[in-house]
């Protein structure tokens, strides 16, 4: 009996990623990792797990259990089963961690673990989900516009493909887009995501990860992380429009 | 620079390449056009900025924590996995 409303939005598309990632180890070119630095203390970390050391072990957690926590809220329906999702993720580490060799970073191994284990359980969480949710799976849609076409002149105008409705300048946005509100906006935008599209923004802004590793996470081609990135990122950027437009309009 | 030079990317063209000018995967030429759109263009200036503002919100979402419940059968899990694993 599930203790949290199943959401309205979350793990609907789900359904369209059948291959997992590669695990990294394998991605021939995981080598330095330019843009932000994962800690340098992994190794001594890692070595500690191995013999056992429990101070070990709740350092790692304190350190990549907020990131994996945040990242597995995205892909299942509740809270409870994200920290399921966590906790899984962390028993794959501990019964695998002899296969760990260190050609990747080691929160590259931990997302692609968290990642797989949180798509197997949000296939199965969809059976619960309402049959209306099923049929909005869409596709990574490579052709979707970042902006609606009806924001821009029509060829019948004077001048086709400029703005018909430009965008306005948010004023002070810091403040605007860090109260609960905003950021409940930005976190279902996400949730709406097609799940490739979410999980390369989420590993690149919001957790800050470079390009590179994203892509050596999720098994990407580079041009294909930033296509998804500019779908995942022009939709969330449509959605603070349109809450910013609304919270304009009635206040 | 005339203006059909300006008018080389539209609008509707510019917004599609947000994410390769910053990314910076444009190349010289297409950089230079865009950043000469974006010069004169007050739409597609705020367009980029709330762009931007989008990509710093999402960098500031506060962290998440596991509960104290999650926490203490995570320790349990893992006292398990080492008496199991180290006899």
């Amino acid at each position: 009996m599930p203790t949290e409303p199943v959401g309205q939005w979350w793990g609907i598309e789900l359904v369209v990623t059948e291959s997992p990632p590669m695990p990294d180890q394998q991605a021939s070119t995981a080598g330095g990792s330019a843009g932000s630095t994962p800690p340098a203390n992994d190794e001594a970390l890692l070595a500690g797990l191995r013999r056992g050391d429990e101070d070990a072990f709740r350092a790692l957690v304190d350190e990549y259990g907020p990131f994996l926590l945040r990242l597995a809220l995205m892909h299942v329906p509740s809270r409870a089963i994200a920290e399921e999702v966590v906790q899984d993720t962390w028993l794959a580490v501990l019964n695998g961690i002899d296969r760990f060799e260190g050609r990747s970073s080691l929160r590259t191994w931990l997302a692609s673990i968290l990642l797989n284990t949180a798509r197997t359980r949000g296939r199965r969480e969809r059976r619960v989900l309402p049959f209306s949710f099923l049929t909005r799976r869409r596709e990574e849609g490579r052709d979707e516009p970042a902006v609606d076409a009806d924001r821009f002149q029509s060829v019948r105008d004077s001048h086709p493909g400029a703005w018909a409705s430009p965008p306005a300048e948010w004023g002070s946005p810091e403040e605007r887009l860090s109260t609960e509100e905003a950021r409940r906006v930005l976190l279902e935008a996400i949730a709406e995501l097609p799940v490739r599209q979410r999980e390369v923004i989420a590993l690149r802004d919001i957790s800050g990860w470079s390009a590179e590793e994203t892509r050596n996470a999720l098994g990407l081609s580079e041009t294909n992380q930033r296509v998804l990135l500019h779908r995942a990122r022009s939709k969330v950027r449509a959605a603070l429009e349109r809450y910013f437009d609304e919270e304009g309009r009635s206040g | 620079m005339s203006t059909a030079e300006i008018q080389e990317i539209r609008c509707r063209e510019l917004v599609e390449l947000i994410t390769d000018y910053l990314e910076g995967a444009l190349a010289a030429p297409e950089r230079a056009r865009f950043e000469r759109h974006i010069a004169g263009c007050d739409g597609c200036h705020a367009y980029l900025d709330q762009m931007r503002q989008t990509i710093g919100a999402l960098g500031r979402l506060p962290p998440e924590s596991l509960s104290a419940d999650a926490q203490r059968k995570l320790l349990d899990a893992f006292r398990g996995w080492r008496d199991g694993s180290s006899g």
